[in-house]
Parts: structure tokens; sequence; C-alpha cells
């Protein structure tokens, strides 16, 4: 032991960096470092040189030159006035819209299909398994595509909605009718919902050229109110439960403590729904959510939530069947062990994968160029970078954008991650 | 499609050293084959027939530029562009030239560093909308949604022009063409709105294109020509002097049927320095004696080309309009031959 231990004393010599195996792997990432760096200097040098052989630089003050252009979906205001940086949030927030009820929906369908996949009624399972290996096997861009055409294909056009003073003379009936009490309209070009409107708001004040709603704010901070109300409530009646036994009756006290006063404050804001009406050529009022939004949150959805339900399925799969042999055996019904005793041990394997799902999800959304759905690709990465020609500043700052997003969502995630993770006491 | 040529931007930002540099002629020489940018498809003026032979009045401009450096109208490869991707194609030297209904404007010309050489068709922005829909003004589209294409001039004239009447609409941003057409066809929108001359050939290829009026309304200057790289002179040269090549055959009465007579019987003298006759014109461009009148004869003249594609015999019937040459009320005039 000791001998080996003494090995003979050598003063350090060059060839050592090659044939000694403690620094040979140092030498080896320096070396590959050297030149990771050296090919970087060499895109970025020729880069630079390729453009000013153009004529061109690197430059992004276009971002604050007037866009000129007119974008359907706006989330804060915008006009064809508005720079070409406002327009890049407003195609920001269009992605980020649709990736946030894409995750949403996507999460919910994935979960009900990876179980009902293991389900053991037949159909079922195998209906479940139709639905996963058709949407896992074609192309996103097509089923966009495809959801699309059926809505503007199928839907009537929104004249047809019209009812003119001698049809009612008449009595003939408009070729299409709204649903629900006259309050939707599917039209081959969107969807037109009734919108909440306040006769007497509180308007709202700007934040960085955001307009604020401040009617909005206030309710929301009611209904947080509210609810922290209902649970101090729930305390005490389990505190009361505790000391004395007896559960006081608290139902209609929380309904009470839920409801009232967001409906009070509504009633004081003359809260009222403002009905879509057919005007002109298309519907005016209401809110119209165009259907390559909807057609885009659709197949996306469906989609991903295809690789979501696998996902699903594996985790639960990785759970022993000793775990719900236990719960049956302590009479506990399928329904409850799953939801209590195998989705919770799951999450631990569902989640490292999921989050790769909703990375795919958002950087999918790209493809809603497809359906004229003008995202941060299609207003940044599309209209602004072909009329302004800066095609390096447009691509380089929206894979800056996506790359910020996507680490976002995955440090969440993560965040989430660790607070389900099996805690060891 | 779209992800090579964003790709493409990149890796020939990133990757070829030099590729904007002069030289456009001796890389097409070398070649053998010209790479000319093309439309997605837009009948009449640059689409693929049922041979899958590119035919049109853009594409023969482009079969007049390959005759004339080359020697073969055939020795040319179309690449089709859409809106949002034709410069990119052309500023990374994807294609040596491009032919596709591109508007001259001051930012394309300074800004995306391109040369707009001639103008092959004047145009104008117009719009068309089904015939059932009651519009016999574009002022009357108050509220109406527009189909409208990406990366173009258009888009921005229409938010222009609605602003400046003061009445509102809902764009409808699409990719190509044929999109737009089939959105506007379906009724998910009211209106199309490109040049004029787009119009007419979408309608020309619509089944019921007598239901679809193109209402009255020219809302802007579209001067459509060819494209090419800045810096690259005696490349524009070429393009341009091929252009006018066509214009004085026409003017001069050179047709494709009598060049050879013309040839072997003329003592016009700019005719002979045209058709590489008497002088070396060619040679000031690098190019053969007989460069311009290889370019004639491979689909005509200008007005042959005109009538051939998109005049007044064919489904689009053109008239020619603003295009008519200077000597009959046109705009279409050419500097002289010598
Ligand atoms: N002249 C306009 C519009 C050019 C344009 O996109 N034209 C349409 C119709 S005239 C077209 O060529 N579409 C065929 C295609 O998308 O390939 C411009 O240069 O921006």
């Amino acid at each position: 032991m000791a001998l080996a231990s003494e090995a003979p004393k050598e003063s350090f010599r060059l060839s050592m960096l090659i044939y000694d195996t403690r620094y040979r792997s140092m030498t080896i990432q320096v070396v590959v470092l050297i030149l990771v760096l050296l090919f970087v200097g060499w895109l970025a040098d020729n880069t630079i040189q390729n453009l000013a052989a153009k004529d061109k630089d690197i430059n992004f003050g276009f971002l604050w030159n007037r866009a000129g252009y007119d974008i359907e979906q706006q989330l804060i205001p915008y006009t064809n006035d508005s720079t070409h940086g406002r327009a890049a949030i407003i195609g920001l927030l269009n992605t980020l819209v649709v990736a946030f009820f894409g995750c949403v929906f996507a999460t919910i369908i994935g979960v009900f299909v990876g179980v009902l996949r293991l389900s053991n009624n037949w159909l079922v399972s195998r209906l479940m398994t139709v639905y996963v290996e058709a949407f896992r096997n074609v192309p996103l861009l097509l089923w966009i595509i495809l959801v699309f055409v059926v809505m503007s294909e199928t839907r009537p056009q929104p004249r047809d909605f019209r009812v003119t003073d001698e049809m009612i003379a008449s009595g003939t009936e408009p070729a299409a009718k709204m649903w629900f009490w006259d309050s939707v309209a599917v039209t081959n070009r969107g969807t037109d919902l009734p919108a909440p409107v306040l006769d007497r708001g509180l308007g709202s004040i700007d934040i960085g050229s955001v307009p604020v709603n401040l009617s909005v704010l206030l309710t929301l901070a009611v209904i947080v109110a509210s609810v922290l109300a209902n649970r101090a409530l729930l305390r005490r009646a389990r505190a009361i439960q505790e000391e004395t036994g007896e559960r006081p009756v608290t139902w209609w006290k929380s309904l009470a403590i839920l409801f009232l006063p967001t409906i009070a404050l509504l009633m004081a804001l003359g809260f009222h729904l403002d009905y879509p009406v057919f005007k002109g050529f298309n519907f005016q009022g209401g809110i119209s959510v165009m259907h390559s939004f909807t057609a885009l949150v659709i197949a996306l959805s469906l989609y991903t939530g295809a690789f979501i339900a696998e996902i699903v399925r594996a985790g639960i799969m990785a759970i022993s069947r000793g775990q719900s042999e236990a719960a049956f055996a302590l009479g506990l019904r399928p329904g409850r062990t799953m939801s209590l005793i195998i989705l919770p041990q799951a999450l631990r394997v569902i989640i490292p994968p999921l989050i790769s799902q909703y990375l795919n999800l958002t950087k999918n959304t790209s493809l809603g160029i497809a359906v004229s759905y003008l995202d941060l690709r299609g207003t940044l990465g599309g209209i602004t970078l072909n009329q302004t020609g800066r095609e390096l500043e447009c691509m380089l700052l929206m894979m800056l954008t996506y790359l910020i997003i996507s680490l976002i969502i995955s440090s969440l995630m993560n965040v989430f991650n660790s607070s389900v993770k099996l805690k060891e006491r | 499609m779209k992800k090579s040529v964003f790709l493409g931007t990149l890796a020939a930002t990133t990757m070829i050293a030099g590729v904007a540099a002069a030289g456009t002629l001796d890389d097409v020489k070398a070649r053998g084959e010209l790479i000319c940018g093309s439309n997605t498809g837009l009948t009449g003026f640059g689409a693929p027939d049922a041979n899958g032979n590119w035919v049109g009045f853009d594409v023969a401009l482009c079969r007049a530029v390959a005759a004339a450096v080359l020697g073969d109208q055939n020795k040319v490869k179309f690449v089709p562009t859409t809106g949002e991707t034709r410069f990119t194609a052309l500023a990374s030297g994807e294609v040596d030239i491009l032919v596709r209904n591109s508007t001259w404007t001051y930012s394309r010309d300074n800004d995306l560093k391109l040369d707009f050489v001639a103008v092959n068709y004047y145009d104008g922005q117009g719009f068309m909308v089904k015939k059932d829909l009651g519009v016999s003004s574009a002022k009357e589209l108050d509220g109406a949604t527009v189909c409208i294409q990406t990366g173009t001039t258009t888009e921005l004239n229409l938010a222009d022009f609605f602003k400046f009447n003061n009445i509102s609409y809902t764009p409808v941003t699409v990719q190509d063409d044929s999109e737009a057409q089939r959105q506007y066809l379906a009724g998910a929108c009211d209106a199309y709105t490109t040049d004029a001359s787009g119009l007419a050939a979408a309608r020309a290829t619509m089944a019921d294109s007598e239901n679809h009026v193109i209402l009255p309304e020219i809302i802007s200057k579209e001067p459509l020509g060819p494209v090419v790289r800045h810096g690259d002179n005696q490349w524009g040269d070429i393009v341009r002097w091929t252009f006018f090549s066509l214009l004085i055959a026409e003017e001069k009465g050179i047709t494709k049927a009598n060049i050879e007579e013309v040839a072997a019987s003329t003592t016009d003298p700019e005719v002979r320095r045209m058709l590489g006759l008497e002088g070396n014109m060619g040679a000031m461009l690098g190019l053969d004696a007989g460069a311009f009148k290889n370019a004639i004869s491979a689909n005509g003249n200008y007005g042959e080309i005109f009538e051939a594609n998109i005049g007044s015999a064919t489904p689009i019937g053109l008239a020619r309009g603003l295009n008519a040459l200077w000597t009959q009320g046109g705009l279409q005039y050419a500097p002289p031959f010598r």
C-alpha cells in the first residue's frame, strides 16, 4: 500500500499533456474550446465582412421606425403608425397567448387520454390509441391547415346571417343563425362572442405605453380578497369543529363571500354584455376570435396532447402495481386510487418530458403563418424582415426571443418539478 | 421552402465569402444556366404550364436574358419565390435575377440594396370583390375584411388608403397568391387587393370569373420590373439593355418571325448595331455580338410577349394602356441604342 502510493516524483514535462492520463482530458478540452471559439470568431468575422461587401451593417435602428402595416389580432393597442418594435411585441404577445392556451388544453387532453388509454374498457382504450397514433404520426402543419380549412370552408359567410326588413316582412329565415339566444356567431372568418363591458368603468392608466384597465384590476383584487376571506371562514369552521366536534354550516356563507362582493362591484360599474350584431360586412361589437387563432390552438393542443398522453401513460405504468393493489386493499375506488395514489407519484416521471412538450408547442406556434396568424414569426420575422430587409437582425432577435421564452418556461417547470419531487424525511 | 430560404440567408451571410461581389455574368456563364426568381405561380406572368415549362410575361424576360447571355432561352432554372422570400433569395445569391411583379420603391432600392433596372409593367393596386357584394367603389369597403399578401408594397398601400379615407378594415395576411385566392373565394375575405394586373390574372383562372369585379380605384403606382443585386453594374446593364432591345424591336417592327429577314436586309444603323451586324455593342457588356438578336428571337419583341401572355386575346385580357410604346401614347420608352 505504502509503496504503491509512493509514485516516483517526476518533474512536469510538456509531453505529459498528451501521454499522461491526468492531463490528457484537460488538454483535449482546452484544444476543443479554442477550436470552437475560433470557429465562432470566424463566423462572426465572415458575417461582418459579407455584410460589408453588400454595403449592409448590423443595425437595430429600424425597430423605432414606423411599421406601416396592420395586424388583425392585437392584445395591446397598435396601429400602422406604431413602430416595428411594437409590432414585434404584438407578435410576441400573439405567440404567447396561443402557447398558453395550447399548453393548458394539451395538458388536459393529454392527462385524460393517457389515463383512458390504460382503461380496462376495450373500446375506450382502443379509441384513445387511434387518436394518439393519428396525431403523433401526421405532421403538425397539416393538422393546422386542415382544422383551419374545415372551419373556413364549412361555416357560412357573415352576410348569410343578415336579416333585412323584407325578410322579416315575408317571414323568410336568414341562411344562417346565431347560437345561444343570438349571442354567438361562428362565421367562416371567426367566432363572435359577447363582450363584457362596463358603463361606468374606471378608465385605464398607461404603464410604459401599455394601457392597464383599472376596472379589471379592481375586480381581480375583489375576487382575491373574497377567496382569502372564504379561506379564513373555513379555517374558523375547522377550528370550531376540532374544539366542539360540530362543524358550523358554512356553504351559504361561502357562496355569499365568494360571489356577492364581485357581483355588487360589477353592478356598480355598470356591467353588461355587448352582443355582436351584423353590420355592413362583418359582425360589429362583441369579441371576435379569428379562426386562425382557434385553428392553431385546436391543432397544437390535439397534436401535443397526443404526445403528452404517451408521457402520462408511461408515468403511470412506471408506478409499481403494488401501489394500486395496496390502495384497492384499503378500499379506495379506482378513480380515487388514480387521483390520490398513482398520479401524484407519476408526476415525478411525467414532468421532465412534459417540459420539452411545452417547449415544442411554444416553438411550433411559429407555424401560424400558414393560416395567416401574425405571431412573432409573422411580424418581426415576416413582414418587418421583409419590409426593412434586415434579415440578420430580425432572425437574431427572433432566435433570442424564442430562446428566452423557452428558458423561462423550463425554469418555471423545474421549480414545479422540485416541488413535487420525492421529499425525503 | 420557407426555412430553407432563412437558413440560406444565415448560411450565406455567415459562411460564403463575398457572394455579393461583382461577377454574376461570369457565374452564369460558368454555370451554363441562368437562375431566375419567379412567382410561385401567377398565370400570365410566371407559372409552369401543363408540361412543367415555365411561361409568362415575366418569365419571357428571363428567357430573353438567358438567350442574350448563353445563347439559349431554355438554359434557365426558375425558382418560385413568395412575396416574402423573394428579396432574401436575390440578396443571398440564390437567384441571379428576380422578375416577379416586384414594385420599384425607394426603400427597396436603397435599404434592401437592390437595383431595379427597368420597368416591364406599369401597374397600380386595385381591389377585387364578388359582384353580389354590391360594392362599386373601394371607398365603400368600410369594415370589410381584406385579403392581402405579406411582404408586399400592397400591404402598406392598403393601410395608407384606409387611413387616408378614414375607414376601417380587417386585414387577413396571407403568404401567397393561391392562398389569397382560396380565402377570397371561400368568402373568408370580402375583397382581395394586389396589383391590378395580378387581380386580372387571378380572375382569369377563377371558374366563375364573370362573378367578380375589379373596382375602379387604383390606389397606388406599382412600377414592376426586374431586380438584380446592388453593386454589379455590368449585370444590371445586361438585364436593362436586354429589356430595352425588346422595346426597340417593337418600335422598329422586328418580330420573332421576321428577325432573320430584317437582319439580312436592314439598312437602319440602330437596328444593325442592335442585331450585332455593325460595331461591337455586345462586347461592351461582355456578350456576343448577336446577344440582343438572340434575346429578340427567343419570344419576340415586347409587344409580342405582352399579347401572347397577358394581352387582350388571352383570358387575362389586359389592354396595353400605360404599357404601350411611347409612340402610341404609353410610357414604354427605350433610350437609343448607340
Ligand atoms: N407589386 C407588389 C406585389 C407583388 C405580388 O406579390 N404580386 C402578387 C400578385 S400580383 C403575386 O405575384 N403573387 C403570386 C405569388 O404569390 O407567387 C410588390 O412588389 O410588393
